[in-house]
């Protein structure tokens, strides 16, 4: 394996636990389309950011996106609010942010060379040779640092108030009853699912952030009943599809981003039809038990 | 900032001087919770009119109405969990924001979510996280209290049960575990015996009277007219507005179910020959 | 003012013009009454979900039969479509799976294995390939002749279906457990709503692109909601919105010419939905503030006269 190799696998690792983890919660509070709103939403605030800075990795690029990420989150959550459906309202914010982003990309199409194909399909190919440099040394790959450091908010955050999340996804009601501000966890949720999102999809793309936000804990959803395992089955699953996701990538000379998405499918496909609680062979074989039973 | 000061403190001290007056009024039995006034509306609709009532302490309180008479956003109400228009409510003589941890919740069965990844001891522990505060996780003292809620509604079998395979009635009576794992002086049940098994409403029944013998008060959302005199000591009759609030010997007549169902003959009829029973 | 007579009178002689911005309003007019259904069955997303499916049928299409052209990238996207649908319907009923999730599963699975083709038929070196992906991106400006007219022929007929069917549609919307005891066959009624959704979807992509083509049947169902209780007047009113979207994206583009025509219909829907969220006469802001207002005046009267009663 050589060093490019081992970059793509940490960074597509990092991203894939930092999305698994809090998608379990997305798919939990029946969210689980808030991550393909933030992603597109960030549009206008990539295009803005890059007319003024004029370069594709800036600061200034992750910011302007986060903000976009918060304001498309908090649009929907007032639209909620007042009678609409919370998922029209997702469509109806991410489709009309990112309008605006494609008419601002159009009407400064001299000026900004952006590629709409890499900010959904992302390069992670290129990952290894974006190297952060402080002083003249060579720290490694800039989205390492970026994504290893988003990983260490998301478990600090998760960590620390996790019974909060748990309560607040299972029984809202109650949590308010008890004096929760779950509001405060709602928001505090999608901070870091836009977050995540922004931090991951220059390196993996947009598709890829959706696909590892719901695509994994679905596929740990199947297999456990227990909140705490569900999560580190979701995040094992996503190193899994990264790792067979990257082979795949290199067999048939394709999309990496496109191939760890296929396979972290092929293990939703095997825990759908597999998993020993909750799959579909399982339930056949209880059914047909069940009726030899009665006969 | 001034005015709105003076408003909490008017508050207050009216709160104070309603709180006097209706211990005066029940005698003996100091109040623990006190309505006034509450209104709601969704959208052009009044669903609560100008609702008071101050629940006497250590008694078992039932909400009996016919559907969409507001009994589930009476307590939702007074809990601050739906906004309303007008009112002011106190529990202990405090606004109920102060003193969550003294009262107790069980919203309906169908408001969560069963397939969610959790057992049943686990959902009882969640009744010990308002008290635990921000940051500190359940331990063992909590896995400890939650048992033993369990085993107070003869649930400790199934505690390390998948809560989706468990029947309605054995949820039912987790969520009650569950409450009385929040170890409240004032409890909130929205309809509690709604579809329950046999079994389960008579677990539910003594777990009621084990927590008024610990002077605790409970007021629950009720449906069943015929075992209102048998199960509660007060009854509040509601309409939108409230028809009667008291103690059910004397409150719980033909007239004021009558008034309280209108023209509903059937619910009537039924509650008529309910009353009756309570009058025997 | 000159100038605006000048580009209503280029929109009427331009036939070009005129055949996209006819096309647009069609697929507007469509799109906006299936999305009522849509939006009242809790599908919202179903438009975008399927959007994305649309793009391995395109490369399974191509891959197939080598050719570029327009109705064989439909057909290829209607198959990818329909078979999603399926796949999320497998996967809520046999498995403990909610809806959202399911159609997160289906939408970035799929484009995923898009995109794994895609860049498959790119590496393979066919030089013929360059565009198949510009077919996501919606560029209505670049349809040809033959191109709007089939957009425009195919939402003709989806409208007419959706409002023969409507009766049923309803139904199927408010109860389908009744639909059923009443005789229809919800199953076959459902395939049908969903077949419609596919094609509107797939009908749309290429003048206003996947990501973007859910918003047509969105928006407009929801911004009509905010003005009737009546799902007749909301189907129309709806049609009515994505018309006027198509109409004032293709004018608006043919105006200022770096402005792509989807994009820009995208918002004029958004700014119908802003209008209706504020002023809607059932449900928007102001009306919600005054009949509070008015609750709160009628609860005061009434408990005013009962004092004076009392009294």
């Amino acid at each position: 394996m050589s060093s490019m190799d081992f970059w793509i696998l940490l960074t597509g690792s990092l991203a894939a636990v930092s999305c698994a983890i809090l998608g379990c919660f997305l798919i939990l509070r029946r969210m689980a389309l808030m991550g393909d709103a933030i992603s597109h939403s960030v549009l206008p605030g990539i295009v803005v950011a890059y007319m003024i800075s004029g370069s594709r990795d800036s600061i200034y690029m992750l910011i302007a996106a986060a903000i976009m990420g918060l304001l498309c989150v908090l649009f929907i959550q007032w639209f909620n609010n007042r009678g609409i459906q919370s998922d029209a309202s997702i469509g109806v914010v991410f489709t009309s942010l990112f309008a605006i982003g494609v008419v601002l990309v159009s009407m400064n199409a001299r000026q900004v060379d952006l590629d709409l194909d890499c900010v959904l399909y992302g390069e992670i190919a290129y990952t290894a040779w974006n190297t952060l440099q402080i002083g003249g040394v060579d720290l490694g790959p800039r989205s390492v640092w970026l994504l290893g450091g988003t990983l260490l908010l998301v478990l600090a955050v998760i960590g620390l108030f996790y019974k909060q999340f748990k309560l607040c996804a299972f029984d809202p009601m109650l949590a308010a009853a008890l004096g929760i501000p779950a509001a405060l966890f709602h928001y505090l949720l999608m901070g870091l699912v836009s977050v995540a999102t922004v931090s991951s999809f220059e390196s993996v793309g947009a598709i890829l952030v959706v696909g590892l936000l719901v695509i994994p804990p679905s596929t740990a959803y199947l297999l456990t009943d227990r909140l705490g395992v569900m999560i580190g089955l979701s995040a094992a699953s996503g190193v899994a599809a990264t790792l067979l996701g990257y082979l795949i990538a290199i067999w048939l000379d394709a999309s990496i981003a496109g191939c760890i998405v296929a396979a972290a499918a092929l293990l939703f496909a095997a825990a759908f039809l597999l998993s020993p609680k909750h799959g579909l062979l399982a339930a056949k074989l209880r059914h047909s038990r069940l009726s030899r039973s009665a006969a | 900032m001034t005015e709105a000061k003076h408003f909490r403190l008017d508050g207050l001290i009216n709160a104070a001087a309603d709180g006097l007056k209706s211990s005066m009024k029940n005698g003996v039995r100091p109040s623990v919770l006190e309505v006034n006034g509450l209104s709601t509306a969704y959208r052009s609709q009044t669903v609560l009119r100008d609702v008071s009532f101050a629940a006497p302490e250590g008694e078992l309180i039932a909400i009996v109405g016919p559907n969409g008479a507001g009994k589930s956003t009476l307590i939702k109400t007074v809990l601050g969990l739906t906004p309303s228009l007008e009112g002011s409510v106190t529990a202990f003589g405090r606004p109920i924001s102060q003193v969550r941890t003294r009262i107790g919740y069980v919203p309906q069965r169908e408001s969560v979510d069963w397939d969610f990844p959790t057992h049943a001891l686990d959902v009882v522990m969640m009744g010990r996280y308002g008290r635990l505060g921000w940051f500190r996780r359940p331990g063992r003292k909590e896995k400890a209290i939650a048992m033993e809620c369990l085993a107070g509604v003869g649930m400790e079998a199934f505690a390390e049960r998948q809560i989706s395979q468990l029947s309605g009635g054995q949820q039912q009576r987790v969520f009650l575990a569950r409450a009385l794992a929040q170890d409240a002086d004032l409890y909130f049940m929205d309809e509690p015996f709604a579809g329950v098994d046999a079994a389960t409403e008579k677990a539910i029944v003594e777990l009621l009277r084990r927590l008024r013998s610990e002077g605790k008060t409970v007021i629950v959302v009720h449906h069943d007219l015929a075992t209102v005199p048998d199960y509660f000591d007060s009854v509040l009759l509601l309409n939108v507005s409230v028809q009667a609030f008291g103690p059910t010997a004397e409150v719980f007549t033909e007239a004021n179910l009558q008034r309280t169902y209108g023209g509903r003959m059937a619910f009537a009829a039924a509650a008529a020959g309910a009353a009756r029973g309570a009058e025997l | 003012m000159i100038s605006l007579w000048d580009s209503i009178a280029a929109l009427a002689s331009d036939p070009n013009l005129r055949w996209i911005t006819l096309g647009c309003m069609l697929l507007g007019l469509s799109s906006g009454m299936i999305g009522c259904f849509a939006y009242l069955r809790r599908q919202s997303l179903m438009g975008d979900t399927i959007a994305h499916t649309a793009l391995p049928g395109i490369c399974v299409a191509f891959l197939l039969t080598g050719v570029k052209s327009l109705p064989v990238f439909m057909l290829g996207a209607v198959a990818a479509g329909i078979l999603g649908t399926l796949a999320i319907r497998v996967i809520t009923a046999r498995s403990r799976i909610k809806a959202d999730a399911a159609m997160g599963i289906v939408l970035s699975s799929f484009f995923g294995i898009g995109i794994v083709l895609l860049t498959m038929i790119q590496h393979s070196g066919d030089g013929s390939q360059s565009g198949l992906d510009k077919f996501l991106f919606g560029q209505a400006a670049a349809m040809v002749a033959s191109d709007v007219s089939l957009m425009g022929g195919v939402s003709l007929v989806l409208a007419v279906v959706c409002a023969l069917l409507f009766k049923e549609f309803k139904l199927l919307a408010f109860d389908p457990a009744f639909a059923k005891g009443a005789g229809f066959s919800v199953s076959l009624l459902d395939f049908l709503m969903q077949a419609l959704v596919v094609t509107a979807v797939v009908a749309g992509i290429q003048a206003v692109g996947v990501v973007l083509v859910a918003a047509l049947l969105i928006t407009p169902a929801v911004s009509a909601r905010f003005w009737t209780e009546r799902l007749g007047r909301m189907v129309v009113l709806s049609g009515i919105f994505g018309m006027a979207s198509g109409l004032l994206g293709a004018w608006i583009s043919s105006q200022a010419h770096q402005l792509p025509t989807g994009p820009v219909s995208v918002l004029a829907a958004a700014a119908v939905f802003l209008v209706s969220v504020l002023f809607g006469s059932k449900r928007g802001l102001l009306t919600v503030r005054l009949t509070r207002r008015r609750a709160r005046l009628n609860l005061q009267q009434a408990s005013a006269s009962s004092v004076k009663e009392a009294g």
